[in-house]
C-alpha cells in the first residue's frame, strides 16, 4: 500500500522533469551581489527570446563567492555562461579546466564586461568619523570593514583601489605597501565574501566604514534605509570590470551555444543596460549612462590593466601565497 | 591420501557465524566511505616535492592556525568533558519535570546546521547582543576573537560527551555507591575511587569525539571568528582559502598534516583508554 502512495509522486516527478527537459535551459553561474540583477535580467531575456524565436527558455542562477564559483565550473558544474567578479577567475577556468579558449575576453565588446562598478565607502549616517577619502581610513581609531582578498573578488578590488590611491599620491610602491598595511591594521573582521562584510557592517554594527562595491553599497542603502547609512565617494577609485563568458565546452555539449551567446549579447542592448543601471551597475552604453548620470557620480578611475598590468600580474604580486597581502599579516 | 579433515578449513572457534562475510563488508564499507577520500588527499600531496610540502604546511600563517585549532579544540573538549559529565549524571540519576525535553535539547547541536549555530552565537555575543552587551563593558570580547572560536567549538561538542556517558551511567548501579558508603568511604572518595574509574573509558571516548569534531569544524567558526591571519584563523579556513586560490596541493598538504595529527591523537586516546580499562577495573 505504501509503495502505491510513493509511486504516483515518482511518476509525476519523472514526467515533470521529462517535460522540462524539452524547453531549453541555461545555467548562469555568477558571484555574490548579482542575485537581484540577474533575476530582473533573466525575466527580460526570456520574454525577448520567446518574442524573437518562439522558444521557451528557463534560466537558472547560481551565486556565491567568485573564486568558489569558478572552482565549481572547473570541477564540472554545468554552467552555460559565467558572470564573475573578475577576469582572473575566468582565466582560472581556462587555465585549470580549458573549458573555454584563452582569448575569451576578446569575444565580447568592452573586455567582455557589459557593466562596470567601482569601489566606494559606506559609512553610518552623519559620517561621525568624518570620512572623506582613503587617507581617513588609515587614521588610528577608525575601524574599517573589508572582506579577505584571498577569498573574495570584491575584496581584491578594494585592496587594489587603496593601493592605487596611495601610489598616485605618494609615488612609490613602498609607500603604497605601507599605506595598505596601515589600512588592514584597522580591519577588525575579515569576512570571506562581500555579502558577509555588508552584514557585519550593517547588522552587527561593527566598524566605522565599509569598503564596498558601489552596487552593493547602493543596495544596502535601498534595503536598510538612507536614514542609517551614507555613501562616500573617494577622490580616486578603480574601475571594476566584472566579466561574462560562454563556457564553450558545456554549451557545445548541451547545444546551447547560440542562446547562451545571445543571452550575454543582450546584456549590451538598451534593455540590458537599463536593467544593469537600475540594479546599480554602471552601464557601458553612453546614452544609458547619460540617463543615469545622477545615480553614478563621476570620479577618477584607474584600470587594472593600466595600473597593475592586468589581473594575472596583480594576482601574483599581491594575493598569491607569499605575496604582499601575506606580508601585511605576517609582519604585524 | 591425506586425511580429508586436514584439507578442510579449520572449523571456526567463533560462536557466531559469518565473521568472514561481515568483516568483508566492514572493510569494503570503511574503504569506500572513509579511506578512499582520505587516500585521494594523500595522493594529491604525494605529487609535491618535499620542499613545497614544507613550505605549504609550515609557513608562519599555517603554524599559527594549527596552534589556534588544536588549543581551542582541546579546551572545548576538556570543558565539554567536565560539564557533559554533570549533564549526563543529572539526566540519568534524577527524574524531574521536563527531563525528556532537556534530554532532547542535548542533541540540538547535532541537528542544527553549523552555519546557523555560528550566526546565532555571533548575534548573541557581539557587542550589541544579549550576552555581549554585558561582557563588553568589562573588557571581555567573545565574538570576533579566539574566545569566540572556543565558544563555537564547545557548542558543537556538547552532545558527544553526554551521549557517550549516558549508557555507561545507566549501567552503573546506585547500589555500588551505597556499598562504598556502607564500607566507610566519604562522598569524595566514592566519586574518585568508585564512580570515576568506571567512567574514564567513556569519558575519554567522549572527549576524543568532541575534540576531533572541533578540529574539523568550519561552518560555525567562520562566522564568530574575525578570521584574521596569524590571530583568529583556524586551519580548516586556511585550507578553504588555499582552495579559493586554486592551490589544491597546498590545501591537501595541510589537510594531510591535520589528518596525521588527529589520527595519532585519537590513537593515543584509544591506547589510554585501554590502559585505563585494565588498571581501573574494580
Amino acid at each position: 500500500m505504501k509503495l502505491r502512495h510513493l509511486l504516483f509522486p515518482i511518476i509525476a516527478l519523472t514526467l515533470a522533469t521529462g517535460a522540462a527537459a524539452k524547453s531549453t535551459e541555461l545555467l548562469n553561474v555568477s558571484y555574490d551581489p548579482t542575485r537581484e540583477l540577474y533575476v530582473d535580467f533573466n525575466k527580460a531575456f526570456i520574454a525577448h527570446w520567446k518574442a524573437t524565436t518562439g522558444e521557451d527558455l528557463t534560466i537558472k542562477q547560481s551565486h556565491g563567492g567568485s573564486g568558489k564559483q569558478a572552482r565549481g565550473v572547473i570541477d564540472g558544474l554545468q554552467a552555460d555562461v559565467v558572470t564573475l567578479a573578475l577576469a582572473a577567475d575566468i582565466d582560472a577556468i581556462y587555465e585549470h579546466g580549458k573549458q573555454l579558449p584563452q582569448d575569451w575576453q576578446k569575444r565580447l565588446p568592452d573586455n567582455s564586461t557589459p557593466y562596470t562598478s567601482t569601489i566606494v565607502f559606506l559609512v553610518r549616517k552623519g559620517n561621525p568619523k568624518g570620512i572623506k577619502d582613503w587617507d581617513d581610513l588609515v587614521k588610528p581609531g577608525v575601524s574599517v570593514i573589508t572582506p579577505n582578498p584571498k577569498t573574495s573578488g570584491g575584496a581584491r578590488w578594494n585592496y587594489l583601489a587603496a593601493w592605487a590611491y596611495a601610489k598616485h599620491k605618494q609615488g612609490t610602491d613602498q609607500a603604497a605597501q605601507a599605506f595598505v598595511t596601515a589600512l588592514y591594521k584597522n580591519v577588525p573582521v575579515l569576512d570571506s565574501g562581500a555579502r558577509g562584510s555588508t552584514t557585519t557592517f550593517v547588522q552587527r554594527e561593527i566598524g566605522d566604514v565599509a569598503i564596498s562595491w558601489e552596487n552593493e553599497a547602493m543596495l544596502a542603502l535601498k534595503e536598510f534605509g538612507r536614514e542609517k547609512f551614507e555613501i562616500i565617494m573617494p577622490s580616486l577609485s578603480i574601475l571594476a570590470e566584472p566579466p561574462v563568458a560562454v563556457i564553450d565546452r558545456v554549451a557545445k555539449k548541451k547545444g546551447t551555444t547560440a542562446v547562451a551567446t545571445a543571452y550575454l549579447e543582450y546584456l549590451y542592448s538598451d534593455e540590458g543596460q537599463e536593467i544593469a543601471a537600475r540594479n546599480f551597475y554602471r552601464p557601458r552604453k553612453p546614452e544609458i549612462a547619460a540617463k543615469y548620470a545622477s545615480t553614478f557620480p563621476k570620479l577618477e578611475l584607474v584600470t587594472i590593466d593600466g595600473e597593475f598590468g592586468g589581473w594575472a600580474k596583480a594576482q601574483k604580486t599581491h594575493f598569491a601565497d607569499g605575496g604582499i597581502f601575506d606580508e601585511i599579516y605576517q609582519n604585524k | 591420501m591425506t586425511n580429508p579433515a586436514a584439507t578442510l578449513p579449520q572449523p571456526s572457534r567463533r560462536v557466531l557465524p559469518g565473521f568472514g562475510l561481515s568483516l568483508g563488508f566492514t572493510l569494503t564499507y570503511l574503504g569506500l566511505i572513509v579511506l578512499l577520500p582520505l587516500s585521494a588527499a594523500f595522493l594529491k600531496t604525494a605529487g609535491m616535492s618535499w620542499h613545497d610540502f614544507v613550505a605549504a604546511v609550515a609557513s608562519p600563517r599555517v603554524m599559527a592556525s594549527y596552534r589556534l585549532s588544536f588549543l581551542a579544540s582541546l579546551a572545548a573538549g576538556l570543558v565539554n568533558s567536565f560539564f557533559g559529565l554533570i549533564v549526563a549524571w543529572v539526566l540519568v540519576r534524577y527524574s524531574f519535570p521536563g527531563r525528556r525535553i532537556v534530554d532532547a535539547l542535548v542533541d540540538l547541536p547535532f541537528a542544527l546546521p553549523t552555519a546557523v549555530a555560528g550566526i546565532a552565537l555571533t548575534t548573541i555575543y557581539n557587542k550589541n547582543g544579549w550576552v555581549g552587551q554585558y561582557l563588553e563593558p568589562h573588557g571581555i570580547k567573545v565574538a570576533y576573537t579566539s574566545i569566540g572560536v572556543f565558544v563555537a567549538l564547545t557548542f558543537i561538542g556538547v552532545p558527544f560527551v553526554v551521549r557517550t556517558l549516558q549508557p555507561v551511567l545507566l549501567e552503573l548501579e546506585p547500589e555500588i555507591e551505597e556499598a562504598a558508603a556502607s564500607l566507610g568511604a566519604n562522598r569524595w572518595k566514592t566519586l574518585t575511587r568508585v564512580i570515576l574509574p568506571e567512567l574514564y573509558p567513556a569519558l575519554l571516548t567522549g572527549f576524543a569525539l568532541a575534540f576531533a569534531r572541533a578540529l574539523g569544524e568550519y561552518g560555525s567558526v567562520v562566522f564568530i571568528s574575525s578570521n584574521m591571519p596569524m590571530h583568529t584563523e583556524i586551519t580548516p579556513l586556511v585550507i578553504i582559502t588555499k582552495l579559493e586560490q586554486y592551490d589544491y596541493q597546498g590545501a591537501t598538504a595541510i589537510a594531510t598534516v591535520m589528518l596525521m595529527a588527529s589520527f595519532s591523537m585519537l590513537l593515543l586516546i584509544n591506547l589510554l583508554q585501554k590502559w585505563s580499562r585494565r588498571y581501573h577495573r574494580i
